[in-house]
């Protein structure tokens, strides 16, 4: 420090960095989901009176969700929810190649999304086109004959922590 | 305070407080520009033009339209379409401006590459002008998120996608992006507020900054010949406007400019009144549905060319693609290694690159309409792979050209 004027520059250079640094992380504050859009984020779906191979689709925080109860003879899968002797395939229904939602066609088990071709078998996998990941299953927690979404049950920890979804 | 004379008149007080003379010397009569031009020379004028035309009814449509979502749709499609008086006009008058402009940016770029307007002391120009582009495109993206349309909707949903960063899977990026897991009405707020303050006056800010790059190196001529614009200068002032290489930018290249503008309204106003349909895509006449995609979802004609690239590719590949191809021609005045000013038709191998290339381009956003099928995909591919190689070619043809 040379002389007064460097040490006044210094200084106020100083707290303008540490101000504008605090406003910057005001604004990417601002910039996040507000407490009231993550709150409404749960949503209950009773399936106890479900058809099976018929696609229902519930909406869970703004985004569809696949629900679909399988029958005896479709594969098990480990992402498969078991709701008392019913097994389950339950997923985002957007697909992870760019967020369109896929359509279930029931006579071929499969979804497919119409954007860019992509496709799905009935537990999620994708078996063709561009999308890289299978339908991601969103949190949930089996309550009777109802799954919550928003909610990680203990299922579905096992799931995230064999990494069957992200 | 200064010592101040009386005034003899209105320009004189004027000119006493604000140097209005010099200040009109320099933006206007002594601001020189080259006789060696052609009509497409006229095209930054038409550029502002359509800025202030799109400025002007976007403050007209601002006054009805409510940035919600249970509201933005009916104050879009019922309010300003058929209660507010000429409402329509404005709706019609925006949209087709938001539309020609990409197109005369186009025209006034491939301009600039034909003639070598990015090299030499133009550098800056050429920058400054692709960050006008980049900020044209997010005006334009944001504000067709706006009426709250299906469009709209998927539109907003796959962009904002692409920031997950594809296997990198950032997803609360995307998240903190929305404001929302999915767009909703904190990101219609956003946007609408990106849409009406903060990219407008980025767009202000940018034109004044390309503006000022001009200054200095001096518009290009047809020739790409340097010229001595003081010796020029005098010429013109001594009345010798013959002789001189030179006119001023005001009021003789603006009269020019605006016989070219005149033509271009011509053109504006019959698209405005006759065929303002192109401009409106009918999917975006459905409300915002987040839980049933539109069959095909494609982005206006002026983006469906990077949209081409992005498709043909696997996920990564493809956002790398797309990636590299928004900034690409950031670079071209680097990746021009010839020494050369000079048009296209007298560089050899570069005039080849430079109709390659746009034609290229042009295939890409037919291409970018089509649905991927069959022979379509095999097309994009190639033009995909095409513009790459072209960029990967450009320095070493150019590095060979022979000096002029």
């Amino acid at each position: 420090m040379s002389s007064r004027r460097d040490f006044m520059g210094v200084a106020l250079g100083g707290f303008t960095a540490v101000g504008g640094l605090a406003a910057l992380y005001a604004m990417k504050r601002s910039w996040d989901p507000l407490p009231s859009v993550k709150a409404a984020g749960f949503t209950t779906v009773d399936v106890s009176a479900a058809e099976p191979n018929v696609l229902n689709v519930e909406k869970w925080r703004g985004k569809p969700i696949f629900v679909l109860k399988k029958t005896a003879d479709m594969k098990a899968d480990d992402r498969d929810i078991i709701v008392g002797s019913d097994r389950f395939h339950v997923s985002i229904g957007l697909c992870t190649h760019l967020g369109c939602i896929p359509a279930y066609v029931a006579d071929e088990f499969k979804f497919k999304c119409a954007c860019h071709g992509g496709e799905f078998d009935a537990s999620g996998h994708e078996i063709f086109g561009p999308p890289p990941s299978p339908l991601e299953v969103p949190p949930f927690k089996v309550d009777g004959t109802k799954i919550v979404l928003g909610e990680a049950g203990p299922d579905y920890e096992k799931m995230l922590a064999a990494g069957l979804t992200v | 305070m200064a010592k101040f004379e009386k005034a003899n008149s209105i320009n004189e007080w004027m000119d006493q407080r604000l140097a209005v003379n010099t200040l009109k010397k320099v933006m206007q009569t002594e601001y020189w520009i080259p006789k060696d031009i052609n009509f497409l020379w006229a095209m930054g004028m038409v550029l502002a033009a359509t800025f202030g035309i799109l400025l002007v009814s976007g403050i007209f449509l601002l006054m009805y339209y409510k940035p919600d979502v249970n509201l933005a749709f009916d104050s879009v499609n019922y309010t300003i379409m058929t209660e507010v008086g000429y409402g329509w006009l404005w709706r019609h008058i925006h949209g087709v401006a938001a539309s020609l402009v990409f197109l005369i940016i186009y025209i006034h770029m491939f301009t600039g590459i034909y003639y070598g307007s990015y090299k030499k002391g133009r550098e800056l120009i050429w920058l400054s002008g692709m960050l006008l582009f980049v900020t044209f495109s997010a005006e334009a993206f944001s504000g067709y998120m706006l009426p709250w349309g299906q469009m709209s909707y998927w539109a907003g949903m796959v962009i904002t996608n692409l920031f997950s960063g594809g296997s990198l899977e950032a997803y609360g990026l995307v998240e903190w992006i929305r404001g929302d897991y999915v767009p909703g009405d904190a990101f219609l707020t956003r946007f609408f507020m990106l849409h009406v303050l903060l990219l407008p006056l980025a767009i202000i800010g940018l034109i004044v900054l390309h503006f000022g790059t001009l200054r200095i190196p001096h518009v290009n001529n047809q020739e790409g010949a340097e010229i001595d614009f003081e010796e020029a200068a005098e010429l013109y002032k001594a009345g010798k406007v013959k002789e001189s290489k030179v006119i001023p930018f005001s009021p003789v290249f603006l009269s020019k400019d605006i016989f070219v503008m005149g033509v271009y309204f011509i053109l504006f106003f019959y698209l405005t009144f006759y065929h303002f349909q192109f401009a409106m895509d009918p999917v975006n006449f459905d409300p915002a549905d987040g839980l049933k995609t539109p069959a095909h979802i494609y982005p206006e004609w002026y983006f469906l060319w990077s949209y081409e690239i992005l498709r043909p590719f696997s996920k990564d590949l493809g956002l790398i693609a797309f990636g590299i191809a928004q900034v690409i021609f950031l670079a071209l005045p680097f990746l021009d290694r010839s020494p050369n000013v000079a048009p296209a038709s007298r560089r050899g191998l570069f005039h080849i690159w430079f109709w390659i290339m746009l034609i290229d381009m042009l295939v890409l956003t037919f291409m970018g309409k089509l649905p991927p099928q069959g022979i379509w995909n095999t097309i994009g591919l190639v033009a995909a792979l095409t513009f790459f190689a072209l960029w990967i070619a450009l320095p070493i043809i150019t590095k060979s050209e022979k000096k002029l």
